[in-house]
């Protein structure tokens, strides 16, 4: 027998967990009720046309569910299921999630969302980067009405393309080490720009360009969890303790807060430049410092985002 | 059309519109009941980076904290985000999330955001700019793309040639200004023979939906065949008692 049926659902490793584990471990225990479920069938009407393998939740679960007593809707991508890409169906899944938590007049606060997405899945290229337009048109309408959307990033596909751009319209956003958050991937860019631009079989590089301590360090996420289930939950109770309203007041200040980035750290050719500069004593002992004493120096040397967002 | 042949038509009268040596758009002109456009945008196919995301965002904001109240046109012509270490260092994905924020706010603040595409665009750069608009229209030749059939034909494996021939059968995947309407992602192409500034005061006029129809807009064109029975079905359940 493997431990880890016995594991309680909250210990397993978010990294390691499908989707629906996610989901199961970040609500409360056995509140989780799934919308257009795998038996609804509701696969892409468009990969067939490519050959490919379809899935009857099209790699996305979407449902209403508890989060400490408080109703939520929650969605979570699959990782392992066309790298979690954004597809028609998938991304039509999100927008109605947040349009029906803009239309529940308040019976809904919040939205979790557990990323885990190489962005745009390019056999439906343009249903792909439409849904997420929709995505972020609804999601803002949410928040300017006072909702909150929390992002959980820490899967093996990390937080992509468009997903990248859905993640910075959040309120806010939990990262592990092992999520990563960027617009190009690096694939991308070292096939567009060459390997002298990037790297990409340069793991480390690729970890402190785009992974979750240094997205921790400069402000694009304000909560580090450790790779635990029970970790993204804590850290999801935390941001939507202090998540911000979406209105003008929050975009100047993010607006001065990322026109700050730029005038400190754009002369840095290397994270360990921008992490030195923030004043880490130490700036090449980070990637390998366990969860536990990053949070500790990134409470102490990280870049606030909390209410420029 | 080009970007000068595009501003003497929207404005006649003449305006203040330049570009920047990184091909950002910035500046306004009037507009034929008395008021006036600002204008931004991208112009010469130019990619959009970190440095240019920002200060396209800083103009929206502005324009929302002077209390302007007429539309914001935003031209484009861009390649797609700057691909660069640098540039995702600093956290890229951050700054064109922040410029489609301050779009969407304008538009909420009772700013008419219009898009209006030109030349080229692609992935990120076109869901900063263009897509976070409330209204798009496009210009013929304009071509749009969220990723070039050969880079497509490197992920999927199938040849240029097979992707083309699919391509017939379904505009999904296909780049092109035709098979992006289809979706329901651009409302309408404007008319290069006749006054823009006429097509733009039509546009302005008219009533527009309350909401983002581009779901239903996608369906009634056959581009995107399930978006918005889904999103539908899920408003539905979710609105249900639990």
């Amino acid at each position: 027998m493997s431990a880890l049926l016995n594991e309680h659902p909250a210990d397993v490793s978010w990294y390691e967990a499908s989707a629906r584990a996610r989901i199961a471990g970040l609500l409360d225990p056995h509140s989780f009720a799934e919308f257009i479920g795998p038996a609804a069938r509701e696969s892409s009407p468009h990969l067939d046309i490519f050959d490919l393998p379809k899935q009857f939740d099209d790699g996305l679960v979407a449902g209403r569910g508890t989060l400490a007593g408080e109703p939520v809707l929650i969605a979570a991508q699959e990782g392992r299921f066309m790298g979690g890409a954004f597809g028609e169906v998938h991304g039509a899944k999100l927008t109605g999630l947040l349009r029906a938590a803009h239309a529940s007049g308040g019976r809904i606060n919040t939205v979790l969302i557990a990323f885990d997405t190489g962005g745009v899945r390019l056999q439906e290229a343009n249903a792909g980067e439409l849904a997420i337009a929709e995505i972020m048109r609804a999601m803002l309408e949410f928040r300017a009405g006072g909702g909150k959307v929390i992002g959980l990033i820490g899967g093996r596909a990390g937080c992509y393309g468009g997903g990248g751009l859905i993640s910075g319209c959040c309120s806010g956003l939990a990262v592990s080490e092992e999520g990563r958050i960027s617009v190009s991937g690096p694939e991308v860019i070292e096939t567009n720009k060459g390997v002298e631009e990037f790297d990409s079989k340069d793991r480390a590089l690729v970890w402190r360009t785009m992974g979750g301590k240094h997205r921790r360090l400069i402000g694009v996420a304000q909560q580090f969890a450790d790779d635990t289930v029970a970790s993204f939950r804590a850290a999801a109770l935390s941001l939507v303790a202090k998540a911000p309203l979406f209105n003008l007041a929050a975009m100047d200040k993010e607006q001065a807060r990322l026109e700050r980035r730029l005038q400190r750290f754009g002369a840095c050719k290397d994270a360990t430049e921008i992490w030195a500069a923030l004043g880490a004593n130490d700036p090449k002992a980070i990637p390998e410092m366990n969860a536990d004493d990053f949070i500790a120096l990134a409470d102490q040397i990280a870049e606030n985002s909390d209410d420029a967002r | 059309m080009t970007l000068d042949e595009i501003l003497a038509s929207l404005f006649p009268a003449g305006h203040q519109v330049a570009v920047d040596a990184d091909g950002l758009i910035s500046g306004e002109g009037p507009l034929p009941d008395g008021g006036k456009a600002l204008v931004t945008g991208v112009a010469n196919g130019a990619p959009l980076g970190i440095e240019g995301a920002a200060k396209l965002a800083g103009a929206a904001l502005a324009a929302i904290a002077s209390g302007h109240k007429g539309p914001l046109v935003v031209l484009v012509d861009s390649d797609s985000q700057r691909m660069s270490r640098r540039d995702e260092l600093l956290g890229l994905s951050e700054y064109l999330a922040h410029l489609a924020k301050s779009l969407i706010l304008a538009d909420m603040s009772g700013i008419h955001t219009i898009g209006l595409l030109y030349g080229h665009t692609a992935a990120g750069a076109f869901i900063a700019t263009a897509l976070a608009t409330r209204t798009l229209v496009a210009l013929p030749g304009a071509h749009p793309e969220v990723m070039d059939l050969p880079s497509m034909s490197r992920v999927t494996k199938l040849s240029i040639d097979v992707l083309r021939e699919k391509a017939k059968s379904t505009p999904v995947f296909a780049p092109g200004l035709e098979n992006l309407a289809k979706t329901g992602a651009v409302l309408e192409t404007f008319d290069p023979a006749r006054s823009l500034a006429a097509q733009l005061s039509e546009l302005l006029q008219r009533k527009t939906a309350a909401g983002d129809d581009r779901d239903l807009i996608g369906k009634e064109r056959g581009g995107r065949p399930k978006a918005y029975d889904i999103t539908r079905e899920i408003e539905r359940l979710a609105a249900a008692d639990a």
